[in-house]
């Protein structure tokens, strides 16, 4: 994770697209800019970063629902849960399942686990448009590239 | 068993926070109810989930856009209870 870069991911460690799960391995990293604000002498990952990392979890499954031809948005989040603090170096893992594939949005059911126990989960609803721009569209292949997604799910890029 | 304007009013009161008395199968759900986008996907989900449908939300704006039709068809309430009848019966054939 490179968390003043919202690189929350670092790697998609099981995928199932047809059954609409996903999870990934996140590590967070002993040192970052954002550790010296949150907080001062007792150090933890914000809980809206831990949204965010549920939030491009479940953007990774739907990118590859989708074949990397539209662009999930995070829009909204609900019943948002932090349920324990992560520390500087801690491995996480995260979940996400669909829940919903609407048109033009989708729902996901995402959840982080730590130390073997859960730390945060949360309702993540993307609205699911054309990528803006080809330089965003270039970077999220890119990261797909760093974070594992299988070739065959960029199809539609 | 409620209507299918029913359900989608008691939706939208619901989720938008809107006095039920508010609604009627005249409203339309932008212009009338303020409705707006981010409020509207919550009701779009929920609509949903309670028919089993998928709401072609992305068609029904491009028919806007293109002029096909007027916003009417698919945010007055009568008219979208009338659309959400025929997704749930194309996908009971």
């Amino acid at each position: 994770m490179r968390l003043e870069y919202f690189q929350m991911v670092d790697r998609i460690a099981a995928l199932d697209v047809p059954g609409g799960r996903i999870s990934t391995r996140c590590q967070v990293p002993e040192q970052s800019p954002v550790f010296e604000g949150h907080f001062p002498g007792y150090p933890i990952v914000p809980g809206v970063l831990l949204i965010e990392t549920m939030a491009q979890t479940g953007g990774w499954l739907l990118l590859a629902r989708l074949g990397c031809a539209r662009m999930p948005f995070l829009m909204q989040v609900e019943k948002a849960k932090m349920r324990a603090f992560v520390a500087p170096g801690q491995a996480m893992e995260a979940e996400a399942t669909l829940v919903h594939e609407g048109s033009g949005y989708a729902v996901v059911k995402a959840s982080i686990a730590a130390g073997g126990k859960k730390v945060a989960e949360a309702e993540i609803r993307y609205g699911v448009v054309p990528f803006p721009n080809d330089t965003l569209k270039a970077a999220m292949l890119e990261t797909a590239g760093r974070v594992g997604l299988p070739e065959e799910f960029h199809h539609g890029a | 068993m409620a209507s299918t304007y029913e359900t989608v009013a008691g939706i939208i009161a619901d989720t938008c926070d809107i006095e039920p008395d508010k609604i009627t199968p005249d409203s339309h759900a932008i212009n009338d109810l303020g409705i707006d986008s981010l409020d509207f996907l919550d009701v779009a989900f929920a609509i949903d989930k309670a028919f089993g449908i998928k709401m072609p939300l992305e068609q029904w704006t491009q028919d806007v856009n293109a002029g096909r039709v007027t916003t009417d068809e698919y945010f007055v309430l009568k008219n979208l209870s009338a659309n959400i009848d025929k997704l749930v019966a194309a996908k009971a054939a």
